[in-house]
């Protein structure tokens, strides 16, 4: 049963998330963390920051390692498979319909309206990261991390794989004690 | 033998997008435009900012969409698996590797130390995205429209505990079923071939 669990898991983000896949994360999260409880928010958190520090789509690294650590390589297939195609094979079966529609202001405001509540949901996700964060490291560790990251990221433009290389050296000397 | 030239190029071009591609999906369609309009040459901007349109009106993951979709067309079914495959094994293979090897030493301090600093960096990742999320919805819908829908979202994820699912379902019936009612796809076309 728990390959059902894994293909419903992701299945849902899949077919709910707008905005492509950064955008179903939080989705995901719901699923993985607070109906399924594979996971901790921490555990989800770390899984989710070592998969942003890796190139590729997000969505199916974390479905690829969730799927594996619940399931093995068949339950790694099954989340990537529940991720990828069901979108996919409507994108493609409904090719000619959707070309027709593509412009039409119903599916237009479908993606418009949806976005406000992915917003919030990122919202309270991020909101969720600097709480465990401050529990884990304190509340200057946090902001000092917080401010150069953003800095860094946005401000001067480094690139976010190197800037989370830099927070992992960082870690290992310095909180690791 | 031209058959399994371009299978190998799929295979190319989608893994190059995948293994060069930070930030996720919606952050490596460029790759995806650079290898499929400049590079193979598979169509040109008119078609693939068709393909990019159709893409952004469905749900799911962009980066996979993309891969499929424009696998099937130049290799067919074959194509699909192949262009996907490409996409998504390598980084999904590392990512394992790399999260296997960390448990392996969760224990020691140091490692401990690492999955504490890069929180806060994740933290202001999603921040950022959330941003971009809201400053979208104010330029298509306008700032008083997305209040409304932020607070009410907040109202009902976060108060009443709706599961988000539900909600965004609510939201999507809303909007086939009444959004003809609203600005002509104005505001649409400007953002057509927009990732997000």
């Amino acid at each position: 049963m728990i390959y059902w669990e894994i293909f419903l898991a992701f299945f849902i983000p899949g077919i709910l998330g707008y905005g492509g896949g950064p955008a179903s994360i939080p989705l995901v999260e719901n699923e993985v963390v607070n109906r399924y409880e594979w996971m901790t928010t921490q555990e989800f958190s770390e899984v989710l920051a070592l998969g942003n520090s890796l190139p590729g789509p997000i969505a199916t690294k974390m479905a690829g390692y969730i799927g594996y650590a619940e399931g093995g390589w068949l339950g790694a297939l099954v989340a990537l498979f529940a991720t990828v195609a069901p979108s996919l094979i409507l994108m493609v079966a409904l090719l000619s319909l959707l070309l027709k529609y593509k412009d039409s202001p119903r599916v237009k405001m479908m993606s418009s309206l949806v976005r406000p509540t992915i917003a919030v949901l990122l919202g309270v996700m991020t909101w969720g990261f600097f709480a465990d964060s401050i529990e884990a490291s304190g509340g200057i560790q946090t902001a000092v991390l917080a401010l150069i990251s953003f800095v860094l990221m946005e401000k001067m433009n480094v690139h976010p794989a190197l800037v989370i290389a830099g927070a992992l050296l960082y870690g290992a000397v310095f909180l690791g004690g | 033998m031209k058959k399994n030239k371009n299978q190998a190029n799929l295979f190319m071009a989608f893994f190059r997008v995948g293994i060069f591609g930070f930030g996720g999906g919606p952050a490596s369609i460029t790759l995806v435009h650079k290898e499929v309009v400049k590079h193979y040459k598979w169509m040109n901007e008119e078609e693939f900012s068709d393909v990019l349109a159709l893409g952004n009106a469905m749900p799911g993951p962009i980066a996979t969409k993309m891969a499929g979709y424009i696998g099937y067309r130049v290799g067919g079914l074959t194509g699909l698996f192949n262009a996907i495959a490409a996409t998504i094994v390598p980084t999904v293979a590392a990512m394992i590797l790399l999260l296997a090897t960390l448990n392996a030493y969760r224990d020691v301090a140091w490692v401990n130390g690492m999955s504490q600093a890069v929180i806060p960096v994740v933290a202001v990742m999603l921040g950022v995205l959330t941003w971009d999320f809201i400053k979208k919805s104010s330029s298509a819908l306008g700032w008083l429209i997305t209040l409304f829908l932020v607070g009410a979202s907040l109202l009902f994820l976060e108060w009443l505990n709706v599961h988000p699912a539900i909600l965004i379902a609510v939201i999507l019936a809303y909007a086939l079923l009444f959004g003809h009612k609203g600005k002509k796809g104005k505001a649409g076309r400007k953002h057509r071939g927009d990732p997000q």
